[in-house]
């Protein structure tokens, strides 16, 4: 257990940088930056993340059993995407047969 | 009995059952065993639902032009049946009825760690299981209990919704009480309790709680996200929509295939307890049985493609879920060599708790080797979407998870009600429960492999001898589950006055009364041995 006391300023200047991200996200979504339009995005959304779960979660001052739990929770997740696209990137190694690979039947 | 046999109340030491009355000092009740109880009589309604839609199912299934429905209902059927066994009576059962009950008198700790929260998961699970009931009287639901895109979507036009929200909203009950049974078996645990104390039952209370805590959630995602296609047209599993069909398939099986050890896990802790107790010995490798339970629980994460198989997933994922299924299979098989270890030159007595304890052992180890064929990639191609899953998945989930639950509750109802039921009875359900449960499952497994296909409201003539059969069995398994209704609710009030420790087992829950006061110890109790100290304590009688 921790008891460290954080001032009420933190929680202020950490919500509103989150507004201010928000309203990045946003703007940004009006600019072509072409391939860089989703590396953008998530990165903006990743930093949104960590000053959440650092300040807001207070993870910041918390026990190492703590940490343990939320690494593991992220690890979890890349579990999930990870044998997820273990499918998706494969998927095509195996040549589909000619009569498949020809044009998709048209919805009547 | 007469009336003769009623003792007055008044002598009666206060407990948890008389410390208040009414409706109220229940529904706002703040103690971990009532609430057990709360969760002990919702989840019973729920699997009396779920059996009646069973029993028409089988009653459809006698003729193979279909006896009763039409084809359209017989599908509402078959998903009403999966979606409230599954996720209102098999998934909340041994964790919020015993694991509630248990986990604080287990650790030697006055409650759960946040007792409110506990509450208010049983709330939770109560409004989804409304929302459940409100789809089945407005129309029902035809998709099958696993939604799968993009019928579920995009074609069914049941109700997918309302089901949908109301599996959705269950979901955060059995994340609440997850996270309740990792806190307090973390902070809680009475001086001289270490992790290697512990009774088997927490261990697989523990790891049960981490896969409740971390597959639950992908499950409400993946339903908000069919909601948000349903509702919005959002593309994400239609590909008319520009979406893939089996991400839905992917999503939902990382959260199911573990909810399949959500099931057997706690029945696996029941049995290591009452296989101790009933041959007077500590498990064979505690440790192992231990780990083995964290082992399943991160391992059963990693093979949800095995669902897969002939989906059009990629063979070489195929190839890679494959061998992890195969892998999951160990740390099962050590658990079941271990149980048949201890009970050599145990001395073994066959009260009702032992023998459905057994008749798990025997049923679960069906279940698991039939899984292995279907986790073969080339054997998969014949006995995917017949009878043979339906057969491999009860033996598992019924011969397993139910025979676990029902295990436990005779074998902790004396602690629970203060009573005890009458053997014989309980001895001559766990039989019939037994010969009723062979005779419906396994005749599924010839008809699988026969080629019969799952879900099909009508069958060709030749695979009758087999579905009559089938059908007589699950008769007997009905006549098998109303006795102990019956009896237990008897034992309430006129079954004899159980003592503290009726079985002789170990374990600090046996230390208090029975039924125990509210505070559950009047004094923190300290431990000083291992857990199944049954060696030390036959040698101290002498
Ligand atoms: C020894 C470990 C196990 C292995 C290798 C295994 C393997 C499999 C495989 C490969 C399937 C897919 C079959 C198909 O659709 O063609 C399957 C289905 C299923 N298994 Fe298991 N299984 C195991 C243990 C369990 C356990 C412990 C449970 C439940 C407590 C369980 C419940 C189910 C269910 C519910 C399905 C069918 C889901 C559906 O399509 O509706 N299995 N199993
Ligand atoms: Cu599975």
């Amino acid at each position: 257990m921790s008891h460290i006391v954080v001032p009420q300023k933190t929680y202020i200047y950490i919500f509103l940088t989150l507004i201010g991200l928000t309203a990045l996200t946003t703007g940004v979504a009006y600019v072509d930056l072409g391939p860089f339009n989703t590396v953008v995005a998530l990165a903006i959304a990743f930093s949104k993340m960590l000053l959440v779960i650092l300040f807001f979660m207070n993870v910041r001052n918390s026990s190492g059993l703590i940490r343990i739990i939320i690494v593991a929770a992220f690890f979890w997740f890349a579990l999930l995407i990870a044998f997820t696209m273990s499918d998706y990137r494969t998927r095509t190694w195996t040549p589909a047969p000619d009569s498949w690979s020809s044009a998709p039947p048209t919805h009547p | 009995m007469s009336t003769a046999t009623l003792e007055p109340r008044v002598h009666a030491p206060r407990n948890y059952l008389n410390a208040d009355y009414g409706w109220k000092s229940w529904l706002f009740t703040l103690d971990h065993k009532r609430i057990a109880l709360l969760y002990l009589v919702s989840i019973t309604f729920f699997f009396i639902v779920g059996g009646s839609f069973a029993v028409l199912m089988r009653i459809q299934l006698v003729d193979p032009q279909g006896a009763i429905v039409q084809p359209e209902t017989y599908n509402k059927l078959f998903t009403l049946h999966g979606v409230v066994m599954i996720f209102f009576f098999l998934i909340p059962s041994i964790p919020a009825v015993l694991g509630n009950f248990l986990v604080p008198l287990m650790v030697g700790a006055r409650d759960l760690a946040f007792p409110k929260l506990n509450l208010l998961s049983w709330y939770i699970y109560i409004v989804g299981g409304l929302f459940t009931l409100y789809s089945t009287i407005a129309g029902g639901v035809d998709t099958g209990w696993t939604f799968y895109t993009p019928y579920s979507s995009t074609y069914s036009n049941t109700q997918v919704t309302a089901v949908a929200v109301g599996v959705f909203i269950t979901g955060f009950s059995s994340i609440l009480t997850g996270l309740n049974f990792i806190v307090t078996i973390h902070k809680m645990r009475a001086p001289g309790l270490t992790w290697f104390r512990m009774p088997l039952f927490l261990w697989a209370m523990y790891a049960t709680s981490i896969i409740m805590v971390l597959g639950t959630p992908v499950l409400a995602i993946t339903i908000f996200l069919l909601a948000l296609e349903h509702l919005f047209h959002v593309g994400i599993f239609s590909p008319a929509l520009g979406g893939d069909p089996l991400l839905f398939q992917h999503l939902f099986w990382f959260y199911s295939h573990p909810a399949v050890y959500i099931m057997i896990l706690p029945a696996m802790g029941v049995v290591s307890e009452i296989i101790a107790c009933f041959s007077r010995k500590r498990i064979f490798g505690y440790k192992i049985v231990a780990f083995s339970s964290v082992a399943i629980a991160v391992l059963g994460f990693l093979v949800w493609g095995h669902h897969m198989f002939v989906t059009g997933q990629s063979v070489y994922a195929g190839i890679i879920f494959s061998l992890l299924s195969f892998l999951v299979a160990i740390p099962s098989a050590i658990k079941v060599f271990n149980w048949t270890a201890t009970l050599y030159k145990g001395s073994i007595s066959f009260d009702a708790p032992m023998l459905y304890a057994m008749g798990f052992i025997g049923l679960f180890t069906m279940g698991g080797l039939t899984g292995l064929f279907l986790a073969s990639l080339a054997t998969d191609v014949h006995l995917n979407g017949t009878y043979f899953v339906v057969a491999h998945f009860h033996y598992i989930m019924v011969g397993g998870a139910v025979m676990g639950y029902l295990g436990g509750i005779h074998f902790w109802w004396p602690k629970i009600s203060g009573r005890k039921y009458p053997n014989g009875w309980a001895a001559l359900a766990a039989a019939i429960i037994f010969i009723g449960f062979n005779l419906t499952f396994f005749p599924q497994f010839v008809l699988g492999y026969l080629g019969m296909p799952r879900r099909y409201a009508f069958y060709p003539a030749e695979f009758q001898v087999l579905n009559v059969m089938s059908s007589a069995g699950a008769t007997v398994l009905g006549v098998g589950y109303l006795i102990p209704l019956i009896y237990l609710f008897w034992s309430m009030r006129y079954g004899p006055i159980a003592e503290p420790n009726p079985w002789g087992a170990t374990g600090l829950e046996w230390q208090t009364p029975s039924p125990p006061p509210t505070e559950n110890f009047s004094k923190i109790p300290v431990v000083t041995e291992e857990a199944y100290a049954y060696a030390e304590q036959e040698a101290g009688h002498e």
